[in-house]
Formats: structure tokens, C-alpha cells, sequence
């Protein structure tokens, strides 16, 4: 059995809008239109779309606390609303713009009380902890405040509340949003190492491909409320994005460099900084710098990878083509 | 069960700790509360310096009544006041956190924070109901014993499901909390009287559809031996036991409800 089952899973939200004095109008939000999949245990699902394009709306319907419209969906064997206490023992949700600890507490007492929340053996809870502030490094600010805590540093402990309770699955939505780069780094490797040596179940939205790519190994598009693609990350990507931009400072201006296997996508300050577009799979970067810089002398560079916003865009274009494999059901 | 209710004494104390570092605010706020009723007790007092009955009612009688219904009113406020925060809740999405918890939303809710201070008006409605007993012409028995310790505790159940139950539109609406604060205090104002001084539209809604008449004018008409001037049977004064209980269910119903339509933000 699949630990999550989604199917023509949909949700809807009505909205009143004031149409002149004192008519008020209905109109309908199809926040989720028809999302279907399968997540076994083990899996590292990363689930991503552009802004509103309904990931948080399914999030909040596999965790209980959204009644979905329509569709069927099961996790770990339950239907949240209907059994949404239950459920709460058995995943763990991580919120990026939520806190679950309270505010006034010391981080120590938020997770004693959560222990006495989701009734958890003593032993069992005090060897999880210690190995999330180890894994975590939050023996510094243990007793301090939850108030106090910075961003990155609540973090760690939202993340941590949320597998005291040994968790099978863990869903999280946009746990990295306004992170700094360590702090992300740090939080990656540890929920990376989650899944490898306790196989728990990663589902976690974010806008951050690099979230994606060091975590999933599968990913979800959507769009609209609706699936988009579902496949193996090295393979959506390998197909879809194969393209990086090079962005080049160059000591003088020059004209619009016209090198084998690259285009220039963009000119600024009259050319001396140029974007030139490249198929990674044709043409090495280190290639392409050593080309330009037989043009003219190079000051600087960088190489963007693509955006979450550019695969989508592409994904979209390839299924109006039907060019690939497009999980729609 | 067992630990269910562990998991809530212990989110209450962690709640009365967090408040000891705000002795200074504590005492004053209570005092704020005492002076609040204290200034209800005299507007009472006021009338029947005028008047000498209400609907047929001495001041001894009202007073019995005030008493009844506001330490009645009191630990009810004690036990929900919590939910003036249910608006801000859901309005901005914090109630999310309350689902994913292996606990009650309702019983999380009123919990999140205990505010002692509130303990006030329960004081000010106590202190009215022993000086009311104290001067008011009652032949005890051990059965009115009985219902006089029921009594508070019944309508104090009661008015906490009014509450809850009103609250409840939060869910629906972004201001609900005017609503829900005019069908509440309203009804504790409403039933510190008795009700017979009311319009029978409003006595018909706030004594029955909002059974707040049993909270204590007709426990006090069994105590005090009087009989209903509406023509009501004075048995009805022993079923606020009864009444609170149905209270609770129609209240949890209508809760259970609302937050199966909890819509959360879209941010
Ligand atoms: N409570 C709500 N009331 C009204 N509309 C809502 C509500 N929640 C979500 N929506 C709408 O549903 C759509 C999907 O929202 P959702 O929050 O699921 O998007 P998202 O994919 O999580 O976006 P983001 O990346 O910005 O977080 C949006 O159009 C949003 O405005
Ligand atoms: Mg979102």
C-alpha cells in the first residue's frame, strides 16, 4: 500500500466579491483541480509549481487540515479530515512561514510539552532529541527563548518537533523560504541523512531547485491545480533543462559574442556583460570561458542555473508539443 | 484519556509559568476586573434605591440572581476566554499548527493561554452570591444545598457552550467575534435579571433558544420557593443539570462543524 494515495484530489474555495453598494458576488477559486499520485515509503518527493499553483492547498488536505472538495486520498492508510488526530501521531509537518513551538517558551520546554502532546516513551524521546542536537547543533540556544531564536535557528527546532514522534513520513512546506545559504545547507544534509538511514518519507514543496536537487529524487509539477509531470528528477531534468546561461564580465565592451554551441540571451552595460545560453550536455562552461575569453579579456563570471520557473515554463511548452511523458490523469 | 488530560495540565502549567513574570500586569488587571464588577453590583443597587421590585422581584431576590448568573458567568469566562483569539486564528492561519497535534482543536484553543486575572469576575460573582444567601429568605433543605452548588457549575457550562457555539461562526466570518461577544455578554447581562422585565420575543430567544434562564432564574425560583410569573412549571429550576449537558452536545456539534469548514489563508 502507498503511504500517500492522491486521486482527482480537488478543492475549491468560494469567495465573496463586492459588486457595487451592497451586492456581493460569489466566484469560485479551483485551488487543486485534479491531482493524482502515489508516494511509496521511502521516497524523497519534491512537490513544486509556481506561486498558487496549489501546493500548499494539497499539502494542508494529505496532513487533515483542509476538507478536500472532491477526489480520494489516503496517508499512511487514513483519510486525513475524517481521522486527522490519528494522523498527527503518525507524520510529521514542518510549516516554513508557521511556528509549531510556542513563543514564550525555552526551545527545551516547547519539545518536552510536544512530548506530552503526542504521548511519546520517554526514552524514545530523549534518544531522538539528542540526536537532532547533535545532527542540528542546537546545544547553544537549547534554553533560550523560542522568541530569541533566529530564523535558521527555529528552524532546526521546527524540524525537530516535528520527528520527535518518529514520523514515517515528513512533509514540509517551503522549509527553507527566507534561509540563509548554511543554514539551508545544514538543514538539506540533515533531512537527507533522515531518509537514508531511518527511510523516512520526504514531501516537501519549495521554490529552491537546489532543495530539489540534493533531496528528491522525484518530482511533482504543478500547475493550475493540476499535475503537470511526475518523474525521476535526473530525468525531467536531463530532458527538460539542459540549459545553463553564463553570465561573463568582460574588462571593455564588445559586440555580441557569436561563439559554437551557445547564444547570447541578453547584453547589458553596452556588452561588457553578456548572458550567453549553453546545453550543458554539448558544451562545458569551462569550455565556453576559455572561447570568450579568446575574444576578449574576461573579469569575471558566473553561471546561472536554470530557475524552478524556467523548467515549469519548459515542461509546459513540451506538453503542448506532447513531447513527454505527461502524468495527467 | 489518561493522557490526554496529562497533555493538557501540563500545556496549562507551562501557561500559568509563562504568566508569573507578569505579576505586575496580573494585579492590575484583576483589580480592573474587580472594579468592572463591582461598578455591575452598584448599578443594581441603584435601581432598587428607586424601586422596590423588579417584575415582581425584591432587591434580595435580583441580587440572588446576579450572583447566580455571573459566578456562573465567571468560570465560564475563566475556562473560554480563549476564544477571543479564535478570529485571529483563523484569520491568519496559526489554527493550521492546532491540527496537525494529536489533541482536540476546541480543548487547544482554550488552553492556549490561561489568564488568572479572569478569575475577577468569578470573585465578584461569588462574593455577591454568599452576601445574596446571606440575606435572602431561603428554608434550606438538603436538595436546594444541592442545587445551589449544581447551579453555578451548570451555568457555567452553559454560557462556556453559548460561547462556544457562537465563536464558532469565526470560521465564516472575519469579524465573527462582534457577533459572538453580543450573543455572550448579552446573555450574562440578560440573565443577571429576572427575566420576566424582558420583552417575550427577547426572553423567548435568550431563555430558551440560548437556554441561559437556566443558568439562574429558574434555579433561584426554586430556591427562593416562588412561583414563575410566565406560568413555567418550577421544576424546570432542578433540569439546569439536564440543560448544560444537551448544551454541550449541540455546542461540540456545531464546533465539530465549523472547523470541517476551516478554510486557512491562502499564503
Ligand atoms: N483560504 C483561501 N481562501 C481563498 N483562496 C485560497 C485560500 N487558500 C488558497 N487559496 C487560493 O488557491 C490557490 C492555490 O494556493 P496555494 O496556497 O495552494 O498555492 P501554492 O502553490 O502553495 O503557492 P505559493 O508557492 O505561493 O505558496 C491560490 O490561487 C490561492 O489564492
Ligand atoms: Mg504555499
Amino acid at each position: 500500500m502507498s503511504l500517500i494515495e492522491a486521486r482527482d484530489l480537488r478543492r475549491t474555495f468560494t469567495l465573496r466579491r463586492k459588486v457595487g453598494r451592497f451586492r456581493r458576488q460569489r466566484h469560485e477559486v479551483v485551488a487543486v483541480e485534479d491531482v493524482s499520485f502515489a508516494i511509496e515509503a521511502g521516497e524523497t518527493v519534491g512537490y513544486v509549481g509556481p506561486n498558487g499553483a496549489g501546493k500548499s492547498t494539497t499539502i494542508k488536505m494529505l496532513t487533515g487540515i483542509l476538507v478536500p472538495t472532491g477526489g480520494f486520498v489516503r496517508v499512511c492508510g487514513l483519510e486525513p479530515a475524517a481521522r486527522r488526530r490519528e494522523l498527527a501521531g503518525r507524520i510529521g509537518v514542518v510549516f516554513g512561514q508557521r511556528s509549531q513551538l510556542w513563543w514564550d517558551l525555552p526551545l527545551l520546554e516547547s519539545f518536552d510539552l510536544l512530548r506530552d502532546i503526542f504521548r511519546v516513551p520517554r526514552a524514545a524521546h530523549a534518544d531522538r532529541l539528542d540526536e537532532c542536537v547533535e545532527l542540528l547543533e542546537m546545544g547553544p540556544f537549547l534554553h533560550t527563548p523560542v522568541r530569541q531564536l533566529s530564523l535558521g535557528q527555529r528552524m532546526r527546532g521546527e524540524v525537530t518537533a516535528a520527528l520527535l514522534h518518529g514520523p514515517r513520513l515528513l512533509v514540509l512546506d517551503e522549509p527553507t523560504i527566507g534561509l540563509d545559504l548554511e543554514s539551508k545547507v545544514r538543514l538539506r544534509r540533515f533531512l537527507a541523512r533522515l531518509n537514508a538511514e531511518r527511510g523516512t518519507t520526504l514531501l516537501l514543496t519549495t521554490h529552491d531547485l537546489d532543495d530539489i536537487e540534493t533531496l528528491c529524487r522525484r518530482l511533482v509539477v504543478i500547475d493550475h491545480g493540476r499535475v503537470l509531470a511526475d518523474g525521476p528528477l535526473a530525468g525531467l531534468r536531463a530532458e527538460v533543462a539542459r540549459e545553463r546561461t553564463l553570465v561573463v564580465d568582460l574588462e571593455r565592451p564588445v559586440p555580441p559574442l557569436e561563439l559554437p554551441g551557445a547564444r547570447v540571451a541578453h547584453v547589458e552595460n553596452d556588452g561588457s556583460r553578456q548572458h550567453l545560453v549553453f546545453d550543458r550536455e554539448r558544451l562545458t562552461a569551462a569550455a565556453l570561458i576559455t572561447a570568450v575569453a579568446e575574444r576578449a579579456p574576461v573579469h569575471d563570471v558566473s553561471v546561472l542555473e536554470p530557475e524552478i520557473a524556467d523548467v515549469i515554463r519548459r515542461l509546459y511548452e513540451l506538453r503542448e508539443s506532447r513531447a513527454l511523458p505527461v502524468v495527467d490523469r | 484519556m489518561a493522557s490526554t488530560v496529562r497533555a493538557y495540565r501540563r500545556v496549562i502549567g507551562s501557561r500559568l509559568r509563562a504568566q508569573a513574570t507578569y505579576r505586575l500586569s496580573f494585579t492590575v488587571e484583576l483589580c480592573a476586573q474587580v472594579i468592572a464588577g463591582g461598578l455591575e453590583l452598584v448599578t443594581i443597587l441603584a435601581v432598587f434605591h428607586n424601586t422596590t421590585s423588579l417584575g415582581g422581584f425584591g432587591r434580595n431576590d435580583v441580587l440572588l440572581m446576579y450572583g447566580l448568573a455571573t459566578f456562573g458567568f465567571g468560570l465560564a469566562d475563566l475556562a473560554v476566554s480563549q476564544l477571543n483569539h479564535l478570529g485571529e486564528l483563523i484569520r491568519t492561519g496559526k489554527f493550521d499548527v492546532l491540527l496537525v497535534r494529536p489533541l482536540g482543536t476546541l480543548g487547544q484553543v482554550l488552553t492556549l493561554d490561561v489568564q488568572l486575572r479572569r478569575l475577577g469576575r468569578a470573585a465578584i460573582g461569588f462574593a455577591t452570591l454568599l452576601f445574596a444567601l446571606s440575606v435572602a429568605d431561603i428554608s434550606w433543605s438538603m436538595a436546594k444545598l444541592a442545587l445551589l452548588v449544581v447551579a453555578p457549575l451548570a451555568g457555567a457550562v452553559i454560557f462556556s457552550s453559548v460561547w462556544v457555539a457562537a465563536c464558532s461562526i469565526c470560521f465564516w466570518l472575519v469579524d465573527g467575534r462582534e457577533f459572538a461577544n453580543s450573543v455572550t455578554y448579552g446573555s450574562s447581562m440578560f440573565n443577571s435579571y429576572p427575566i420576566n422585565i424582558f420583552s417575550a420575543w427577547l426572553r423567548r430567544l435568550m431563555a430558551f433558544v440560548v437556554p441561559g434562564a437556566f443558568v439562574a432564574y429558574y434555579p433561584a425560583l426554586v430556591l427562593l420557593e416562588r412561583t414563575d410569573p410566565l406560568g413555567l412549571p418550577g421544576w424546570l429550576g432542578w433540569t439546569s443539570p439536564l440543560v448544560a449537558v444537551a448544551a454541550t452536545a449541540v455546542a461540540g456539534g456545531v464546533w465539530r462543524f465549523a472547523v470541517r469548514h476551516y478554510r486557512g489563508t491562502g499564503s
